[in-house]
């Protein structure tokens, strides 16, 4: 059964046309990675899925509902939750006002609980839970970003680029943190990654996306195999 | 020494009333960037309610005058909120994603209606108004000046002193401040988050309407007359405040009212009554050439 699916959307920035009739669906339970090159629309794609902007044609179809046209906040509340590009930290809160953004829309339930999975997943925010969002390093602001994502209880979380120049220790940590929770909690996600070698390992299946449209599907390790996703994604990437 | 002192307390009340209207611009500023020019209006509004209210409680025989003050209170942020939120939905939400100084001149144009609306529903006659509460403590007698406290002077810094605690319990406290702070930090983000940033923004405008209305209520005790016109040279006023203090910081926008209030009242004591304004705007002037952002302004740098 799946929990997103799209068909043919498109999304326009003005008149330039940035989605053209993609079609993707992502499964419960599942890890889906869509890779691409810069400027390709993953970050537009996932931002789309949010109503920000809205898609002009074609469907998002969310656990049997049409959420097309309803507004970001009400798309929100329906237990999506978005780590957005450039992680968007509310740099003059606190680290524990970030993560009671996050929990905004859940309400005041579970927030201990909630709080303690954050931080026994990233520790390193329990140490700096009363330090200014802005203050903290890249690497700290990224898990900050995808701990105030969790604190909604989210059943699809929306990450964009989660390893975008942090170091690979910290990258793989972050990594390692989203398998476990999709194994421990079923956590479906959705994840756009440049560092399409370790994405699509981690994942269980993989879109291309190319201009705006998506140009392969698969299996994340057939998608490894592939000679052209080798050659366009993954040279030099290692 | 005892005029001084006179004045600075003269200063320091006139600084309050500046000071909540400066919070309304400074928040409106915050969250969504743009310089709200009907605010003032809002606060004159909220002067007119106010005498509306006090002259209709005196008609049904209410003589206790803390309690007609604290309806009145009520009663006039009540309605200016109301105003404040229509102004918004009418001529700012529509606009919103626009260009940037679309906002900007349909404000203007709020402003010249709301202007022209009590011109015309109350007349352009100067509106007096009897003291609520007269008389005041006399503090110290030196040479035969007397230092004078009123008790409308007690009033008005109380009041807003009990409105600023609430206001900022409210901001720092409260989950619909946390939004609120959110929105103006990153108001996309809000949104991803489930905040519906309408709703917020709907808010923000009510709640420095209200504000406003508060100093409408205390410039009309501390004055007695108000007419249509005093929203535009007050909220001039309370504008360059929250410039001075910073704009889109609080704590600013009531520590720049403060400084307005007291270089107004010390200058017109000490030099002429006549060049006030051109002293109040001439610190504006120095203080931004050394300090660009404002007292308590930060510059946007932030780590990406």
């Amino acid at each position: 059964m799946s929990l997103l699916r799209l068909s043919g959307v498109t999304a326009f920035y003005g008149a330039i046309q940035a989605l053209r009739g993609v079609d993707l669906e992502v499964n419960e339970g599942e890890i889906v990675t869509l890779i691409g090159a810069n400027g390709a629309g993953k970050s537009t794609l996932m931002m789309t899925v949010c109503g920000q902007p809205q898609a002009r044609d074609g469907a998002i179809i969310y656990d049997g509902e049409d959420i097309t046209r309803l507004p970001t906040h009400a798309i929100m509340r329906k237990r999506i939750a978005q780590s957005p590009e450039g992680r968007r930290i509310f740099p003059r809160m606190t680290v524990y006002e970030n993560l009671q953004m996050g929990a905004e829309v859940a309400g005041n339930v579970d927030f201990a609980a909630l709080l303690e999975q954050v931080f026994s997943l990233f520790p390193r925010l329990k140490e700096r839970v009363h330090q200014r969002g802005g203050t903290l390093s890249g690497g700290e602001q990224q898990m900050l970003s995808i701990g105030r994502a969790l604190m909604s209880r989210p059943r699809l979380l929306l990450l964009d680029e989660p390893s975008l120049g942090l170091a690979p220790l910290v990258v793989r940590q972050i990594f390692g943190a989203i398998r476990e929770l999709n194994r421990s909690t079923g956590l479906t996600v959705l994840l756009v990654e440049q560092n399409a070698f370790q994405a699509l390992r981690l994942a269980d299946r993989g879109y291309v996306l190319v201009n705006g449209g998506i140009t392969m599907a698969g299996k994340g390790a057939e998608l490894l195999a592939r000679p052209e996703i080798r050659a366009a994604y993954l040279e030099g990437a290692h | 020494m005892a005029y001084a002192l006179q004045q600075l307390i003269n200063g320091v009340t006139l600084g309050m009333i500046y000071g909540l209207i400066a919070v309304g611009y400074t928040m409106v500023y915050g969250i969504i960037g743009m310089i709200n020019f009907a605010h003032g209006d809002i606060f004159m509004v909220g002067a007119f309610l106010s005498m509306i209210s006090l002259l209709g409680l005196a008609a049904f025989g209410i003589t206790s005058v803390p309690l007609a003050l604290a309806l009145t209170l009520i009663f006039a942020a009540a309605i200016a909120s109301l105003y404040g939120w229509t102004v918004e939905r009418l001529a700012y939400r529509p606009l919103r994603g626009s260009f940037r100084l679309a906002p900007l001149i349909s404000a203007i144009g709020m402003s010249i209606v709301l202007q022209t609306f009590v011109q015309v529903s109350q007349g352009a006659r100067v509106k007096p108004m009897e003291a609520l509460l007269p008389g005041g403590v006399q503090l110290m007698d030196q040479g035969g000046f007397a230092v004078q406290l009123s008790w409308m002077q007690v009033a008005i810094v109380i009041t807003t002193l009990v409105v600023l605690a609430v206001f900022t319990w409210l901001v720092t406290r409260t989950s619909l401040g946390r939004s609120m702070r959110a929105c103006e930090q990153d108001l996309k983000m809000a949104g991803l988050l489930g905040i519906d940033t309408d709703r917020t923004i709907s808010l923000t405008f009510v709640i420095g309407a209200a504000l406003a209305a508060v100093a409408g209520l205390m410039f009309l005790l501390y004055y007695g007359v108000i007419d249509f016109y005093i929203g535009f040279v007050a909220g001039v006023k309370a504008f360059t405040a929250a410039v001075l203090g910073g704009i889109g910081s609080l704590p600013g926008a009531v520590i720049g009212g403060l400084l307005i209030g007291l270089i107004e009242v010390f200058w017109s004591a000490y030099f002429s009554v006549q060049y006030k304004d051109v002293a109040a705007f001439s610190i504006l002037v120095i203080v931004l050439i050394f300090m660009p952002t404002g007292i308590l302004g930060r510059a946007d740098v932030e780590k990406v």
